[in-house]
């Protein structure tokens, strides 16, 4: 014969058991409801928060293949440098975008922009943005013309622009455009007139 | 009965007879003594010798794998053990790296740089790192030296390699990592014609010859099959060319009714088979005033016809092999749509009278490089790069987008800017393109891009990129719309001949 106090014990613990696992399931569901801070790998906000500025950002249309000027208030800090790299960010902010005209891979990012005198930049993306860039002439046109004019439009000096992906030299951007040489500032700034949409 | 039985048998046949021969050999010395012996022993003697001779040179050749990779290029002898080939592992390993191998009753030790693995003689479990696997037949150690089963190397060298191996078992071929040479041929439209093949790298095949075809043996290259084994010229005099591998090697034999001659060109790059002089009404060898043939490097003669063809046109389709260019759907790949439309533009472009070569038609890698070498080194009129795309409509002509700089040194060009002299040209055919996708309202869009080899060509240069007319991707594909673009840059170029051969 089993104790009457051994059998309540049992019994007690089994209803914890169960109860338990029934808040466990529950608190598993209301996990899977909330979208994941781990999936939003859109790049975090400008560092700086100084005073904005009135930029010009040139944005990619995939829609008609077209570049467009864009004025948005931007804080820019005042070193040559730091302008560049929250340029792009401001830029890649709009391509990542739920609403993005030109959309980039999750996780594309600027790692560094560099300005080296006399007038070299060289633009360090990182691996997100090359491998998990669409295929395409134009496509990848586009993304280049527009990193390179938002530059060359608001930091004067810039000649040429090297393009690296996680610090090394690259042959394509995603089997098109070429990484491999500097862009002519002056010949990408005439594409970009080339790409201006039709009126 | 297996061949290697016959091999065998045959081996305790001759050593029978040798053994035969030299004891006749030994009676008749001691005989010889005796009138009217080498009237018995002589035809005797003479038929072994006879016989042992044939039999020796009709013996099928030893087995051999060859072994291609970036650290050097070496061949192996195959053994035949219970009728299946066997190799030493410590011979595949030694030249790609530092090995070391170390017997121990039944167990044999193998280090190769930092993976060891651990084989056991007459078993077909092995361990490597620690790991165990199984070979498809059982390892043997004979004398200290492991010899593992031919067929297990395609899954054994990644083990200690670290990457990627291909075999070609049948043929005993083994490519380590991605190392290929590829080729095209293409029938240049000459009188007689002349049958060109571009290798991705220099190569030195031994030539030989026999009635009706023309081999050519490549003992020493990783070369690799095109698309199909045999291509077909659609000509009479040569009419055909058929790829195969065997023994450690792989052969191209060009069939043609007349003899054949190969020459080389382009460092080993370019061979061309043509009829030779003798065989072909049609040949006019020039002649010096001395009535001697004229040559290359005679001085009085500027016109000679030798050296490599040039075609009006090279058609460039993009991608191919590992690079797939853009996923267009998913069992549709930009490499695939690319052949096709060089393979259709070829035909437009022919029927118009304009000779053309197609860098890529079957799916070899070139690298961007390689493609405007090939390019450049045929000093044709005009180089159409093609390309395909899901994103938009209708088709996108690019011209050269050049990059910053370039530094010419006096009569050298700069490699990433040679087609800045050249780049007007473009241009201007770009336009006479476009006109006529214009003419035939199909939505077009000239742009300057960069995408190389544009940049790299030395004469006129232009990209088409297609895409699908409305929203069904399937239309890349389409024989139909293949042609309609394909027609109507064989229009823009055929009307502009004249022009582009002017500047060739």
């Amino acid at each position: 014969m089993i104790p009457r106090h051994l059998v309540i014990g049992v019994a007690v613990l089994l209803v914890a058991v169960l109860g338990m696992s029934l808040y466990a399931w529950h608190m598993r569901g209301r996990a899977a409801a909330i979208p994941g801070a781990s999936a939003d790998t859109r790049p975090l906000a400008p560092a700086f928060a100084g005073p904005t500025e009135r930029a010009t950002i040139f944005v990619a249309y995939d829609q008609d293949g077209s570049l467009r000027a864009r004025s948005a208030q931007i804080p820019l800090p005042s070193g040559r440098q730091q302008r560049a790299e929250e340029l792009l960010t401001a830029l890649l902010s709009i391509y990542l975008d739920k609403t993005s005209p030109h959309v980039l891979a999750p996780g594309a990012d600027i790692r560094s922009v560099y300005l080296v005198d006399p007038g070299v930049a060289v633009i360090d993306l990182n691996s997100a943005f090359a491998d998990g860039h669409r295929s395409g002439v134009l496509v990848e046109e586009l993304t280049v013309t527009s990193l390179i004019h938002t530059i060359s439009a608001n930091i004067p000096g810039v000649l040429k622009v090297k393009i690296l992906v996680d610090g090394k030299e690259r042959e394509t951007l995603a089997g098109h455009a070429d990484l491999t040489g500097f862009y002519d500032v002056t010949a990408v700034n005439q594409l970009s007139t080339e790409l201006q949409p039709v009126q | 009965m297996r061949w290697t039985d016959l091999r065998e048998t045959h081996r305790r046949w001759i050593k029978g007879l040798r053994s035969f021969v030299a004891r006749r050999i030994l009676a008749r010395k001691c005989l010889s003594w005796l009138p009217g012996a080498s009237l018995v022993y002589g035809p005797v003697l003479l038929a072994a010798i006879l016989s042992a001779a044939i039999l020796l040179l009709a013996a099928a050749p030893d087995k051999h794998l060859s072994v291609y990779s970036t650290a050097a290029n070496y061949s192996l002898p195959i053994v035949q053990r219970d009728r299946r080939d066997y190799v030493g592992l410590l011979e595949v390993l030694d030249p790609l790296g530092k090995v070391s191998a170390k017997s121990d009753g039944q167990r044999w030790r193998l280090r190769y740089n930092r993976v060891e693995g651990e084989f056991f003689a007459g078993k077909n479990r092995i361990r490597i790192q620690g790991r165990d696997a199984d070979l498809p037949d059982k390892f043997l150690l004979e004398n200290g030296r492991g010899l593992v089963p031919l067929s297990s190397l395609a899954a054994l060298l990644p083990r200690f390699l670290g990457g990627p191996v291909t075999l070609h078992e049948d043929s005993g071929r083994l490519f380590i990592g991605s190392i290929a040479t590829h080729f095209t041929a293409s029938l240049a439209a000459d009188n007689p014609p002349k049958l060109v093949f571009h290798f991705t790298s220099p190569v030195n095949p031994t030539i030989s010859t026999e009635p009706g075809a023309l081999h050519m043996t490549f003992s020493r290259e990783p070369l690799v099959a095109p698309a199909s084994p045999t291509l077909t010229f659609g000509s009479k005099v040569i009419p055909s060319a058929t790829y195969g591998e065997g023994n450690g090697g792989a052969s191209i034999t060009v069939s043609s009714p007349v003899p054949l001659i190969a020459s080389f060109s382009s460092d080993g790059r370019t061979v061309t088979i043509s009829p030779s002089a003798t065989s072909s009404q049609t040949v006019v060898t020039p002649t010096g005033p001395n009535g001697l043939p004229l040559t290359a490097g005679n001085p009085s003669s500027p016109n000679t016809p030798s050296g490599p063809r040039r075609y009006f046109a090279v058609i460039d389709a993009s991608h191919g092999g590992d690079d797939r260019g853009e996923t267009l759907s998913s069992t549709l790949f930009e490499k695939d749509v690319t052949v096709a439309l060089a393979r259709s533009l070829r035909q437009e472009l022919e029927s118009r009278g304009i000779t053309v070569l197609v860098l890529r038609d079957s799916d070899a890698t070139l690298s961007l490089d390689q493609r405007a070498y090939l390019a450049n080194a045929n000093h044709e009129a005009i180089y159409i790069a093609l390309h395909a795309t899901a994103s938009g409509h209708g088709v996108r002509i690019y011209t050269a987008l050049l990059p910053y700089g370039g530094d010419d040194r006096g009569p050298f060009h700069s490699w990433t800017t040679s087609q800045h002299a050249f780049l007007s040209l473009s241009q201007s055919a770009a336009a006479d393109v476009a006109n006529e996708f214009q003419k035939r309202q199909i939505l077009v869009r000239s742009l300057t891009a960069p995408l190389r080899p544009l940049n790299n060509v030395t004469t006129a240069a232009l990209a088409v990129e297609v895409a699908p007319q409305g929203s069904d991707l399937t239309q890349l594909n389409a024989p139909d719309y293949q042609q309609l673009v394909t027609s109507a840059v064989a229009t823009a170029i055929a009307a502009d001949r004249e022009k582009l051969g002017a500047a060739q």
